[in-house]
């Protein structure tokens, strides 16, 4: 029997690709939501959320990396070339987050600096990684397996609105993450802020589907034609569901539901992206299957994946359940 | 299209400064993850609290420390792609699937269990907490034995066929145990701990001279002299048999290391210092010792070595660097054996908590673990050029074929700042925490007499938040 260990790649990569954005979506919202909250203790509160779990959220974007980069080579170093100083600017970004992490809790006279790069670290690596998302919608000029292009290919109107449109996702989904982990005051704060976040939200993903269906001939062919609209319309119906349900849920004050509705409208953006592009890993032009390594290379790291994935999975959900439940100030188990 | 030599000299600047960065921290990381772990095995041992003190203060270094080192390793996965795209596309097969195995079996192991370790203190038992501590320690290993693979791969290729202008693994088992990376994976684990013990060392010395007698400094002082007493002899003796293994597969290295330009017959002299000269091809103000080098080299009297006139000028490395980055690593390492000894000798006479200048020393010789560290990767990776898959392929191809000057410069000058100012103040924050020093033990009594410190939670549980010491006041 012939497996097709490409898509099966695909799907493993895009799986881990998709739990990145889901978990450092919300811990990245984190900080894209903090200037609106400054009162006594608020931004503590809002860190200690995340601060057990923010490495081994990032760790999947590590892993959505290396695994391009092992079974994917020639996707990797076109993609990389061709975004070139959005990633600069992405990896800058995570790296002052990453350390005002460590570091803003015991700094005081310097915690606003501190303050600062968490705020602004979150949103240039937010709005980087947003960018290159619209590029690799929008197309990367490939011959012979390299990037052709020029340096500033990715810096396209289109491009600069899919990187707001992140910014939106990631805010709400750590506005979400919040109204689930923290209580009183500052949950009724988040609640607030959940509404117009929504509603703007699911102004981008409209504006971004619109703008993709006009300028993608290739993607309005694919969508707009008969059977395949019938398959495909669920898709923005269910969003459309799912903002209504965000808006009433928020508005009887429930705890999860806004994050997990926010979380299944990302799952429905996301789908319909890989509908919008499978099988090019790389579109116009480069398929899965002419951007992959040898076989040897990815059966070695499919019998790996096979086996340390769902360990990771294992303790990655136990450490979530370690640390469960609502997060209140002065909080003993996080000081 | 051709790169420029400018880009491909800036691209190679980049990527030695930021992998010189990163590599410090993984080298802290590594070592004080062991001691950590080692720490709190002793306090559940022995229930002493002065273990319980020590496990604490170092754990908020180590976190600093392991945060930096994650954000600096992220940057070196993605220049791989960026930078050297012709090497990702050539080698990606084998150096890739590398990668991916270190993130799986390495990354998501520190990360998952590094919560646990810093802030889940009142959350799960003193049990699972230490399975926590071992876990995060235990993936720092794992993390080196790959990414040691992946770069002795690159050192020593084998295991693979070049196919259509790519690589093709063919043998995994050959491409991870290739002929150099038993030595390099020793060598290197043991120069991460030598690293964290200059380190713990150098803090108990910094408050020994300050006055400070108690359990805790006393306790760091004297683990951190018998590691190093252990470890540094054999890692001289771990960097010899690497040496042998060098000469073996990467002749040219050797010679450019020895600054060694004739092939002499009959045994071969040592350089102890000169100034190897690329352009004349000849080594000034040579003191050479007769013999000297065969000994070392081929552990025998009359042992051949090639010199770098028998390879073709652009294929030699560059002598002038390799020459001095080898001898200030093997003069950091002697000089470490020399501390070593003396510590022993005023432990005999009872004097290792009194005598000043010997604590002055172990104090200026903190940093020793981690010159000696990047002086020895200086050595190895400067001594692989020009090629970057030795033999295979050579740096010049490597460069990705669309990067311009301006790219590569934007972004090296943006790395610089950025790595200078947020690593720089990480870094003096770390060393603002190693001279604040452990607490003082308090309630010594309290706790010899069968305390186990194990109920008294109200410790920090997390190393970074506790604001009542804020460390830039
Ligand atoms: C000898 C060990 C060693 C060496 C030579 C390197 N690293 Fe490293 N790296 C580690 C040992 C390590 C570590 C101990 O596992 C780190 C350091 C601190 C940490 O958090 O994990 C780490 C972190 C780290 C991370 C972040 C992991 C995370 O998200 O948790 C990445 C992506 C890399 N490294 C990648 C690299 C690359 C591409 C290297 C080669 C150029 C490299 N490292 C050299
Ligand atoms: C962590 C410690 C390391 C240090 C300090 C280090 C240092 C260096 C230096 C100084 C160079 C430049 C040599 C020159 O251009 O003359 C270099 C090149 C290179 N190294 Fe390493 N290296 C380290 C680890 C690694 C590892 C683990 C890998 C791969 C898995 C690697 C891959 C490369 C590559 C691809 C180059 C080629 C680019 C170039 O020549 O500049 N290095 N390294
Ligand atoms: C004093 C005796 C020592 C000897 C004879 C020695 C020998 C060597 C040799 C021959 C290499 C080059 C390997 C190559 O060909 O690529 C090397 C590399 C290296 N050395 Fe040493 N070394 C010594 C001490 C130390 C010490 C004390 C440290 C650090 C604390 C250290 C850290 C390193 C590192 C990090 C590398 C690069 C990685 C590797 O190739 O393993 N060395 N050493």
């Amino acid at each position: 029997m012939h497996i097709d260990l490409p898509v099966i790649w695909a799907a493993i990569i895009g799986f881990g690709v998709f739990l990145y954005v889901m978990l450092d979506g919300f811990d990245l919202g984190i900080g894209l939501i903090f200037p609106f909250f400054d009162r006594e203790g608020e931004r503590e509160v809002m860190l200690n959320t995340v601060a057990p779990v923010w490495d081994g959220n990032e760790t999947w974007m590590v892993l959505g990396g290396a695994c391009l980069y092992a079974v994917f080579p020639v996707a990797y170093s076109v993609l990389l070339p061709a975004t070139y100083l959005p990633i600069i600017a992405m990896l800058c970004g995570l790296i002052f987050r990453g350390v005002a992490f460590e570091i803003r809790a015991k700094a005081r006279r310097t915690q606003h600096l501190w303050d600062l790069a968490f705020i602004a670290g979150s949103g240039v690596a937010t709005f980087a990684q947003g960018v290159i998302l619209g590029s690799l919608l929008q197309g990367i000029d490939v011959r012979d397996g390299k990037f052709v292009g020029g340096p500033f290919d990715w810096f396209s109107p289109f491009n600069l609105f899919t990187g707001i449109g992140l910014l939106l996702t990631y805010a709400t989904l750590g506005c979400g993450w919040l109204l689930m982990k923290t209580e009183g005051e500052l949950q009724r704060r988040m609640a607030v802020l959940m509404r117009p976040l929504t509603l703007c939200l699911a102004a981008a993903v409209g504006i971004v589907s619109i703008w993709t269906l006009l300028g993608q001939p290739g993607v309005a062919a694919r969508w707009l034609t008969m059977p395949n609209l019938l398959f495909f319309l669920p898709v923005p119906v269910l969003v459309l569901a799912c903002v209504i349900g965000i808006l009433t849920s928020v508005r009887r004050g429930a705890d999860r539901a806004p994050f997990l509705l926010t979380l299944a409208i990302v799952f429905l953006g996301y789908s319909g992206l890989l509908i919008s592009i499978f099988p090019n890993i790389i579109p116009p032009s480069l398929s899965i299957w002419e951007a992959s390594a040898p076989r040897s290379s990815q059966v070695f790291t499919l019998v790996g994946a096979a086996i340390v994935i769902p360990i990771i999975l294992s303790y990655t959900v136990l450490a979530y359940w370690v640390f469960r439940g609502k997060v209140r100030h002065g909080d003993e188990g996080y000081h | 299209m051709n790169v420029s030599d400018t880009a491909l000299l800036l691209a190679r600047w980049q990527f030695a400064f930021t992998v010189s960065f990163h590599i410090m921290f993984p080298a802290i990381s590594i070592g004080l993850a062991s001691f950590l772990a080692v720490l709190e095995g002793l306090w559940l041992k022995t229930g002493k609290v002065v273990y319980k003190e020590l496990f604490f203060f170092w754990s908020k270094i180590f976190a600093v420390g392991f945060g930096m080192g994650v954000v600096s390793g992220v940057v070196m996965s993605y220049e791989f792609g960026t930078n050297w795209s012709g090497f990702s596309a050539f080698a990606g097969s084998v150096t890739g699937p590398l990668l991916a195995f270190e993130v799986m079996t390495a990354f998501f192991l520190e990360a998952g269990f590094l919560g646990i370790m810093l802030f889940g203190w009142t959350r799960v038992g003193p049990k699972a907490h230490f399975f926590a501590t071992l876990m995060v320690a235990t993936g720092t290993l794992i993390s080196t034995f790959w990414i040691l693979s992946s770069n002795s791969w690159m050192q020593t290729p084998q295991g693979y066929e070049v196919i259509g202008g790519r690589i093709v693994p063919v043998d995994w088992l050959k491409i991870v145990f290739n002929p150099s990376f038993p030595y390099r994976l020793v060598h290197m684990a043991l120069a991460a701990f030598i690293v964290a013990a200059m380190l713990v060392g150098a803090c108990a010395a910094w408050h020994l001279l300050r006055g400070r007698r108690d359990a805790g400094i006393r306790k760091s002082f004297s683990m951190a002299l018998w590691m190093i007493l252990v470890v540094v002899p054999i890692q001289i003796a771990a960097g010899d048999a690497h040496g042998l293994n060098t000469r073996e597969h990467q002749p040219a290295k050797i010679a450019a290391i020895e600054g060694l330009w004739e092939t002499e017959h009959g045994g071969t002299s040592l350089n102890l210092v000169g100034w190897p000269d690329m352009e004349n091809e000849t080594t000034h103000f040579a003191i050479k010792v007769p013999h000297l080098g065969s000994l070392i080299l081929t552990h025998s009297w009359n042992g051949e070595i090639q010199g770098l006139k028998s390879f073709p000028r652009e294929d030699r490395p560059n002598s002038t660097i390799v020459f001095w980055s080898f001898r200030i690593m093997v003069g950091m390492g002697l000089l470490m054996l020399l501390l070593a000894l003396l510590g022993l000798l005023l432990r005999r006479n009872a004097q290792l908590y009194e005598a000043r200048w010997f604590q002055r020393f172990v104090l200026l010789m903190g940093p020793s673990g981690l010159i000696a560290l990047l002086a020895g990767w200086i050595t190895t990776e400067a001594g692989r050029q020009p090629w970057v898959v030795y033999g295979v392929m050579r740096t010049r191809d490597a460069v990705s074929t669309s990067l311009t000057v301006d790219q590569v410069g934007t972004s090296l000058m943006i790395f610089i700042m950025v790595y200078f100012l947020v690593f720089g103040t990480g870094i003096y924050y770390m060393l603002k925490l190693m001279a604040k020093g452990p607490d003082l033990p308090r309630d010594e009594a309290e706790g010899s007499s069968g305390d186990t410190g194990r109920g008294r939670d109200r410790f920090d549980h997390r190393p970074l938040s506790r604001p009542t010491d804020p460390i830039d006041e």
